[in-house]
């Protein structure tokens, strides 16, 4: 299997426009949530979220002119929109622009998205039931289907390679991410841009998670405390959106190119729960068994993990869960290792999570710092691992750890490594 | 310039994002406007929204200019 590596970051997330501008924000404590105000929240038990900041591209903001026409804009939901941009910019860090039709055709797209078009769908039934099926549009379907996201991503940039995308809940980002590595590793392709985008806050999503009692409704009145992964109060998950994209290259093709290399993926594992559609496996065996295999691909011991981005909800079961899952793991290497839900920071990204975390490994791993688990004031369960609580750390940094967990029991983890 | 014309090129200039000085007349939504299929279908949706007509399929497929688009919008209004 040839080794691969990330040369190229991504993102559009509720902090900011941007990959550097995000993560100079997660540093320093910022929160993205807020109260939500683009819908009517009168009647929902959740009124929060953390959306993207958008603007006319000024101070971080996003403007979506500035990455898709406005006429296509029309066309697709926002996660499409999201992608493109984290996508755009990855490539450009990466400055890898195929040209030649050889290079195009080894360069692919892997991006996922959890619920894909959901506000598109919730609005045209909304047109079929009251104008009829002759006032549906010709780009309602197109517009709202997950891979479209990788769709406009390969045609806007020429990417003629392996089409692609992950369906996967919460674990989207991590598995899209995970599987276009394979891709490069098993020589389909030379270069993926990978990850996750999602769009789900509107009244249909907000309502729906709100049916599941997976949201926060205790911090109507205090949006930025809502998010709080491991501590007592937590009481649900705040929902956020926006996109995170990588560029995966195979080890030889970055180097002989004389790329930047961030970092080294060197361990993905995967597992299913078979347990619920919503509740994580009491015991964690699911979360454990996927990261115990993500150890065994990068052939490490779980010991020398230094940073773990926890998958972390801020939800009342999980965020114990995948605490033992880990402390099983790692064993006595829990002195010794931080883990931080950088969710309390920016919320749940959804499908978008995985990747969105994934940057940040990497930037650990780049800065030597672990971004903060905000409102971690009174930890509901006693550990020795650092969780991270308020402030950023500064610390050796070699491999982390990224957890994803989604609905219907999937979970997907990645390891990366320090580049040589 | 009339109403209806008015009308038609307003939808055309935000559907299909182009300059208001390229929708003329004789200008072909496909040809000279960068216009796809898809575009045309949404265009006659678009066109039936906006007049409160029904433009049958064997009727837009006659409709590939601006000045068609006129000239059917102002026979069925008139009606």
């Amino acid at each position: 299997m040839r080794r691969v590596v990330v040369t190229g970051l991504g993102m559009v997330s509720p902090l900011a426009c941007g990959v550097e501008p995000t993560w100079t924000r997660l540093i320093a404590g910022h929160s993205g949530a807020r109260l939500i105000d683009g819908f009517d929240t009168s009647d929902l038990a959740c009124k929060i979220a953390a959306p993207i900041p958008r603007g006319d591209g000024s101070d971080a903001t996003f403007d979506p002119d500035q990455w898709m026409e406005p006429k296509e804009q029309r066309k697709i939901d926002d996660f499409i929109l999201y992608a493109v941009a984290a996508a755009t910019q990855a490539l450009a860090d990466a400055s890898w622009k195929p040209v030649a039709y050889e290079d195009q055709i080894r360069t692919g797209v892997l991006i996922g998205s959890g619920i894909g078009g959901l506000g598109g769908i919730a609005e045209t039934s909304i047109t079929l039931h009251e104008k009829g099926p002759r006032r549906v549009s010709p780009f309602f379907i197109p517009g709202r289907l997950i891979n479209l996201a990788g769709g406009y991503v390969s045609i806007q940039h020429g990417l003629r390679g392996p089409n692609h995308a992950v369906v996967t809940a919460c674990s989207t980002g991590a598995h899209a991410i995970g599987d276009a590595a394979r891709l490069i590793a098993l020589d389909d392709a030379d270069v993926m841009v990978a990850g996750g985008a999602e769009s789900a806050i509107n009244r249909i999503g907000i309502a729906g998670f709100a049916a599941c009692r997976a949201l926060s409704t205790n911090f109507n009145d205090r949006p930025t405390q809502a998010s709080r992964p491991y501590d007592k109060d937590r009481d649900g998950f705040v929902m956020g959106e926006g996109a995170g994209c990588v560029v995966l290259e195979s080890y030889d093709h970055a180097k002989a190119r004389g790329a930047r290399i961030y970092a080294e993926l060197v361990g993905y594992g995967m597992s299913g729960d078979a347990y619920h559609i919503t509740a994580p496996q009491p015991s964690g065996d699911g979360a454990f068994r996927a990261m115990a295999s993500a150890v065994k691909r990068a052939g490490i011991s779980p010991s020398d993990i230094d940073y773990i981005n926890a998958h972390g909800t801020s939800t009342p079961l999980g965020d114990e869960i995948e605490l033992q899952a880990v402390q099983r793991l790692v064993g006595n290497g829990v002195n010794s290792l931080s883990m931080s839900s950088t969710k309390s920071a920016i919320g749940h990204l959804l499908g978008a999570a995985g990747a969105v975390e994934a940057i940040f490994s990497i930037l650990a791993i780049r800065d030597q710092i672990v971004p903060p688990t905000l409102n971690l004031d009174n930890v509901s369960v006693e550990t020795r691992i650092d969780l991270v609580p308020h402030k950023a750390r500064e610390r050796n940094v070699e491999f982390v750890l990224s957890n994803s967990f989604g609905f219907g029991g999937t979970n997907a983890c990645l390891i990366f490594k320090r580049a040589e | 310039m009339s109403d209806v014309a008015a009308r038609v090129k307003k939808i055309v200039i935000e559907h299909l994002g182009v300059d208001a000085d390229k929708v003329v007349d004789n200008a072909n939504f496909i040809e000279d406007l960068g216009a796809d299929s898809l575009d045309t279908v949404e265009l006659v949706m678009a066109f039936e929204e906006e007049f409160s007509v029904e433009i049958p399929d064997d009727a837009a497929e006659t409709i590939v200019t601006v000045g068609d688009a006129v000239t059917f919008l102002e026979k069925a209004t008139a009606a």
